[in-house]
């Protein structure tokens, strides 16, 4: 197999070497790519739509009904996740650690349960001491790290940034506080429910703002026909359409993001991980 | 020889993307591992994701973010140059097929867990004698 | 853009991705993968795309590296190849 295998990628790779002398030269200004549509979104772009930085005019306007699907796509894969390895069922085995003396008491019957106070902590299999630099660090941390994800959505318009690194971004923030604490302390500030609703809610914030764009007489994602419904320029009325579907993408993609982990790291039992 | 070397200062960045993407089909068709094999086809789709980047790079350009737009109103601004500006199109498409290509990634991963609870394996071989066991 | 930039990141990438395929461990891999991607992302920075090299050091740097380790740690490191 690999043998059979190099050869097959030994001829693949020569064909496709061979093809390479068909291609322009690499960073050619007159390539085929660079010759048609684009230049009408580099030269009219700001003027149409007010936004500085082409790839998010292109993103959320010109190609806005690409992106609506791509987000759809995300919020598919959450749900595909969930699918694959929720567990429902209560775990036998529990374990709790004794917290003045550090016993840690092991449970297999499901019937048996302790209650968990000041006394006793519900901990994970492999129990790890808690570090208190990290925990600071982190609780430190996690509150910019969601100011800065923010920044990068509300900022997409002016700078690199948008709803899919924004929603990234305030994901992993999510993920830090699951690994310098544990998955119940996330569970437990942001539950399952919640997720799922904000993954589902991410996706309508944006097919709402192309209704919404329908019922008031223009095509679906048409942003400039909302302009009657807010009081600023009608010019700026692109950027601002914009920025409401980047906002739906953040959320969605912020709402996956901590799904896929969760499910992953916890095999679907949503009790213990990294 | 002059015509060698502007050959290869045209194409080598071809070649060498071209070389990438036959490790990552390599690794899909010899690994035995299912997670290398999606290492493998993670390196495929970032190899081909670099190859449409590089179609949009022009000589010469700055970033696709437009200079002096922030605050003017469309007819007050500067007239622009396609010419100056790294064509933004490809930059867009790959944009949206990395944040999808780690939705199938995070797919492909659970579904890796869910085939080790069963099989106990990630191996290839092995998995085909336990399901031929059966 | 630098020419020499461009050929030492392609370089890395290239050695990267050999090495993440071929190292026999998959945490290994993980590791090398994620530096895989970030030398990807410095790459399109240098090609002037940053919305796409944004993406890949949020993305590809950052929250596939970490469903890698969580896989790993809910299945095993162990590989033959």
């Amino acid at each position: 197999m690999k043998l059979l295998g190099f050869i097959i990628v030994c001829l693949t790779g020569t064909f496709l070497l061979y093809g390479t002398s068909d291609l322009p030269d690499w960073g050619d200004p007159n390539s085929p790519a660079s010759l048609h549509l684009s230049n009408h979104y580099i030269e009219k772009a700001v003027a149409e739509t007010e936004v500085p930085n082409l790839v998010t005019a292109v993103l959320a306007d010109y190609r806005g009904f690409d992106t609506m699907f791509e987000t759809a796509v995300v919020f598919t894969a959450g749900l595909a996740c969930f699918l694959l390895l929720r567990d429902f069922k209560p775990k036998e085995d529990r374990y709790y650690r004794h917290v003045p003396t550090g016993v840690v008491l092991h449970f297999k019957d499901k019937a048996r349960q302790l209650r968990v106070g000041t006394e006793f902590e519900a901990v994970d299999k492999d129990w790890v001491p808690s570090d208190m630099v990290i925990k600071t660090v982190c609780r430190i941390l996690i509150p910019f790290i969601q100011i800065y994800a923010l920044y990068v959505v509300a900022h997409g318009d002016f700078s690199p940034g948008g709803g899919f690194q924004g929603g990234v971004i305030f994901g992993s923030s999510f993920i830090l506080l699951a690994i310098s604490y544990n998955l119940k302390t996330l569970m437990k500030r942001v539950s399952e429910k919640f997720l799922g609703i904000f993954s589902a809610v991410g996706v309508l914030i944006y097919v709402g703002i192309g209704a919404i764009a329908m019922v008031m007489g223009g095509n679906f994602l048409d942003y400039s026909t909302l302009a009657p419904l807010l009081p600023v320029n009608p010019g700026h009325i692109r950027a601002l359409g914009m920025l409401g579907v980047e906002i739906g993408v953040g959320i969605a993609v912020m709402a996956v993001m901590a799904i896929i982990y969760i499910n992953i790291v916890s095999q679907g039992r949503h009790d213990e991980g990294l | 020889m002059t015509e060698i070397i502007s050959l290869v200062v045209a194409k080598y960045n071809y070649w060498l993307y071209i070389v990438l993407m036959m490790i990552g089909l390599y690794a899909m068709i010899a690994k035995n591992n299912l997670i290398k094999k999606l290492v493998g086809m993670n390196i495929f789709q970032t190899a081909i994701i670099l190859f449409y980047v590089s179609i949009g790079y022009k000589t010469g350009a700055t970033i696709p973010i437009i200079k002096n737009a922030h605050g003017s109103h469309g007819a007050e601004a500067a007239v622009i140059h396609a010419a100056e500006y790294i064509n933004p199109l490809p930059h867009v498409l790959m944009l949206t097929a990395i944040v999808v290509s780690v939705a199938t990634f995070g797919v492909a991963m659970a579904l890796c867990v869910r085939i080790y609870q069963r099989y106990q394996t990630l191996e290839e071989d092995e998995l085909r004698m336990r399901l031929s066991e059966k | 853009m630098l020419w020499p930039i461009d050929l030492i990141v392609l370089t890395f990438v290239i050695v990267t991705a050999v090495a993440a395929i071929s190292v026999r461990d998959l945490l290994g891999t993980a590791i090398l993968f994620s530096v895989y991607s970030f030398m990807m992302c410095l790459l399109w920075a240098v090609m002037g795309a940053v919305d796409v090299a944004f993406t890949e050091a949020s993305v590809g740097a950052g929250v596939s590296t970490v469903f890698f380790v969580a896989a790993v740690f809910s299945t095993s490191r162990r590989t033959k190849d």
